[in-house]
């Protein structure tokens, strides 16, 4: 019960935090001087387009955009009521791509579950590849299994993803007969789900992976590794091996459940950091994740559309860092019994 | 009779470095106990750790034979040389259990103590969980716990220190082993709570008729257990035989010089007394709550008082020692008498430079009074390994209070830190030197010649020798003396161990739980005690005396709570009796 409760206060601090971020987030994409429309004004002014010149003031004012800064915030968010009565982020309305002349929703669509899967599957390939790793390098330490895992872990660290993904492209293609490109077969797009399209997605997700979260992983494992090796000097260790442990069974019970809390706690900085530093292997790799999109929206001041992206990345965030908070509660009894009363 | 484990010519060493341990040889017969003694260095821990060839990945066997007799029809095993998996399934944990030094860390945190403990049954037999678990209830009863199935269920960090050893010990004994090796097990204890783990561990130890080798510094530790005695210094065996004769006579010069530095509460002091007016110091009515933040935010703060109602006065050139267990609130009095806590409304402290100078208010200065007041007031901490920068040489940590406070220039800087040096007993040309060149007791003469730099009226000292070995402490402690007298320095001295505070001490006060319950000059108070608390600590104090034993029911009695004290002195709850003086100059805690 008590783990509920914690769950659920979490879940309140969460949400507030997510208001305090949209704060932050409306004031830092008014940041740069104008918005799109005032530039396209500007710049329909200069080439003596004055029919366009009258769709932009119109916009303007629909989107409330004439009004003052914090107007403009409520309206956005959907606390105050814009032109169109009560319409916002609160009420699932995303807004309006000027640069794409659609609805936000409707142009991140499809591309936010694909964010979450390629991130999804980034993490799960890292916690794969770095648990096992870190543990055996460790265990065997200055031995030629800890450096070649140390070796492979800087090659992975220090090679750029986007190079990564151009060689992974080239030889998985030619060897392996890997797709390029893309996250799913161009014949799937915008076509409803099908096991085929599920299984395109599948094949075409294999080189986003690898190259995501390749950094990650090796990072991972060195931490891992560190904490573990911290782990096996203490007392405990040896308590365990003067029972009579098999070492094997020893290091999985005692030492590696200790190590793995750090572990655990990477959850919630690993996901925006792949989000944020996948943007480029998404151009790279021409994955329609929303990446890209916030690039494009970011450079052109489609203020909607990047207020929607950022929103989304840091949502993402929160949630990271709460399930890593409520699994960590679940994992150390230290934590969850801190003040108990004995 | 045939020794259940002999341990003959046994040689270890680090790498390709001469041997650590060299040629050591011991055995201990069914029933018995042997106690292996020295000072850190002497190989005691690594000799005992090699029998269940538990040792750090670089140490080499260099030779040695480790018989263990065989128990019912089985062959003797040597253990340098069985397998690792026969180690592992007949001998660790099976018939040779190991307790260590720190019950906190010697126990994972993140695992019930019932399934710790448990465990060991499983490895060893194929029982069903409950009766594992019925075997295990009862050796948490038999070993104290008072409520064996919440001992079960609950984390070690739930437990005190001595519950913690407590389950340490059941984990050990719930195998039923032929042998226990005990590596200082008490030495991270308090001494109330030390003298009733040792007292359960004999009283074991004679139910069940195992053997048992305990690893230990403490000569009175070993007056009050051991049968056998084996005293290593730097890898060898110096003296060794039966425990009787040795304690009363010892013949090796090496043991000699452990019983002569090893600390006693002496006999009788001759009482040097004058009703000196001049105090340097005085603490006035001091209180201190610390609120404890629970992690969850929808909890109530715990409210928790290190000290109540403390009065205790300094007089000019003398040394006052504060004695109490962990948790008495001792070094909190010692960082309010240096302005580095706050006080409670109500109480003061009051400094006095010189002889006749206005009372400095210690808690109530500006910043300019502060850092005079700094220059006047010095402390020595209690571990010379952490008190010292690493990274700086050591004139660079002498020299450092100078700069503070910007006197002098840097031959000023040197000349001075040189006399120190001299002062300490340490040569001068050590001043380029990084701490980590120096052992444990020439770092702690560092912290006391750093503590000087300033030439202050008053120094501070927080156990600055537990961390040391006796006869480096013996040293320390002489150097102390000495350093007082011939500068006039006045002591406000924290420590937990009595014998230390005797030697030194003009006039002690007895802390528990954040009271004085006794105070008076040592020479009353260590030989006619009157609080239970007061009689407890000094029960419990192991002596190497095989003639005086620990009486474990004075500890029992005073060590536990407030409730079960005589009558004079019993209180329920927050519901003390005042301090009343008994005679002049000894104040005791108790109704009138």
């Amino acid at each position: 019960m008590e783990i509920l409760r914690y769950a659920i206060y979490r879940f309140g601090t969460m949400l507030l935090t997510l208001l305090l971020v949209s704060v932050l987030v409306f004031f830092i994409i008014n940041l740069p001087p104008g918005d799109f429309l005032s530039n396209q004004i500007a710049e329909l002014r200069a080439t003596g387009q004055e029919a366009g010149v009258a769709k932009a003031e119109f916009l303007r004012r629909e989107y409330a955009l004439d009004k003052p800064l914090w107007q403009q915030y409520f309206i956005w968010m959907g606390i105050l009521p814009g032109p169109h009565g009560f319409s916002g982020m609160l009420q699932g309305n995303f807004g309006w791509s000027f640069e794409f002349d659609r609805p936000v929703s409707e142009i991140v669509g499809e591309s936010l579950w694909l964010t979450v899967l390629v991130n999804l599957a980034a993490v799960l390939f890292v916690y794969m590849v770095a648990l096992p790793l870190g543990v055996l390098a460790a265990a065997k330490s200055r031995t030629m299994i800890d450096y070649t895992a140390a070796f492979i872990g800087y090659l992975g660290l220090a090679t750029p993803n986007f190079l990564l993904a151009l060689i992974l492209f080239y030889y998985g293609h030619q060897y392996l007969n890997l797709p390029i490109g893309g996250l799913m077969a161009p014949e799937f797009e915008g076509e409803p789900m099908s096991w085929d399209k599920v299984k395109s997605i599948l094949i075409h997700l294999i080189v986003p992976t690898f190259v995501i979260g390749t950094s990650g992983a090796s990072a991972m494992m060195q931490r891992l590794r560190a904490n573990m090796l911290d782990e096996l000097g203490k007392p405990y260790v040896e308590t365990a091996v003067a029972k009579g442990m098999r070492p094997s069974r020893m290091l999985a019970k005692y030492p590696l459940r200790v190590a793995f809390n750090p572990f655990v706690a990477d959850i919630g900085n690993l996901l925006p950091a792949m989000v944020s530093g996948s943007v480029l292997v998404s151009v790279v790799l021409g994955l329609q994740t929303i990446g890209p999109v916030l690039l494009q929206a970011l450079k052109s001041q489609d203020m909607f559309l990047s207020g929607f992206v950022l929103m989304f990345v840091a949502l993402l965030t929160l949630i990271g860092t709460m399930i890593s908070d409520v699994l960590l509660v679940l994992l150390d009894p230290r934590i969850r019994y801190e003040g108990r009363e004995t | 009779m045939r020794p259940l484990l002999s341990v003959e010519d046994l040689s270890i060493g680090f790498g390709k470095d001469k041997p650590v341990v060299r040629n050591v040889n011991f055995s201990v017969a069914p029933g018995e106990t042997l106690a292996l003694v020295g000072e850190s260095g002497s190989g005691k821990t690594i000799s005992c750790r090699a029998v269940l060839r538990i040792l750090p990945r670089t140490a080499r066997l260099h030779s040695g034979r480790m018989m263990l007799s065989g128990g019912d029809g089985d062959g003797d095993l040597d253990l340098a040389r069985i397998s690792e998996r026969q180690m592992r399934r007949d001998v660790r944990g099976n018939r040779i259990a190991m307790i260590f030094q720190e019950p906190m860390r010697s126990l994972s945190p993140l695992h019930r103590i019932g399934n710790q403990v448990a465990e060991i049954i499983h490895l060893h037999r194929s029982v069903s969980e409950a009766e594992a678990r019925r075997e295990v209830l009862e050796c948490f009863e038999r070993v104290g716990f008072p409520d064996p199935d919440r001992t079960w269920r609950s984390y070690p960090f739930e437990l005190s220190g001595g519950m913690r050893q407590r389950a340490m010990i059941a984990m050990a004994m719930v195998a039923k082993p032929d042998l226990l090796i005990a590596d200082e097990p008490t030495t991270a204890l308090d001494v109330t709570t030390q003298a009733q783990v040792l007292g359960l561990m004999k009283d074991l130890q004679q139910e069940t008729g195992m053997a048992m080798i305990l690893v230990t510094h403490d000569l009175g530790v070993v007056a009050n257990m051991a049968e056998q005695v084996v005293v290593m210094h730097k890898g060898r065996v110096m003296e060794a035989g039966p425990a009787e004769p040795i304690l009363r006579a010892p013949a090796h010069p090496y043991t000699q010089h452990l019983f002569n530095a090893a600390p006693k509460i002496p006999e009788a002091i001759c009482p040097l007394r004058d009703g000196q007016e001049d105090r340097i110091l005085e603490l006035r009515n001091v209180t201190k709550t610390f609120t404890m933040r629970s992690g969850k935010s929808w909890s109530k703060p715990v409210l928790v008082r290190a000290c109540e109602q403390v009065d205790l006065s300094l007089p000019r050139g003398k040394t006052l020692a504060i004695v109490g267990e962990s948790g008495s609130g001792k070094t909190t009095a010692a960082r309010i008498a240096l302005g580095a806590e706050t006080v409670d409304p109500g109480g003061e402290v009051l400094f006095r430079p010189t002889t006749g100078a206005a009372p400095l208010q210690v808690h109530d200065m500006d910043r300019d009074a502060r850092r005079a007041f700094q220059r006047q007031a010095q402390m020595v901490f209690q571990d010379p390994y952490s008190s010292l920068s690493p990274r700086q040489r050591i004139f660079d940590t002498l020299a450092e209070p100078l700069e503070i406070h910007g006197i002098g220039s840097r031959a000023d800087h040197k000349s001075r830190a040189a006399e120190m040096l001299r002062l300490v007993g340490l040569p001068a040309d050590m001043l380029s030197r990084y701490p980590h060149a120096f052992s444990g007791g020439q770092r702690q003469r560092l912290s006391i010649a750093r503590a000087l730099m300033l030439d202050p009226a008053l120094l501070v000292c927080d156990e600055p020798t537990s961390a040391l070995d006796v006869s480096v402490q013996e040293q320390i402690l002489t150097l102390l003396e000495e350093i007082r007298d011939a500068r006039q320095l006045s002591y406000l001295f924290i420590s937990h161990d009595l014998a230390v505070v005797a030697r030194i001490a003009d006039e002690v006060a007895v802390m528990r739980r954040g009271m004085i319950v006794e105070q008076g000059p040592p020479e009353v108070l260590f030989h006619d005690p009157k609080h239970p608390y007061t009689k407890a600590l000094i029960a419990a104090q192991p002596v190497p005396d095989v003639d005086r034993p620990i009486n474990l029911k004075l500890v029992a009695q005073g060590a536990g709570a407030p409730e079960s004290w005589p009558e004079a002195f019993r209180f329920a709850g927050q519901d003390a009796p005042p301090l009343v003086p008994l005679d002049p100059g000894h104040k005791v805690r108790c109704h009138v």
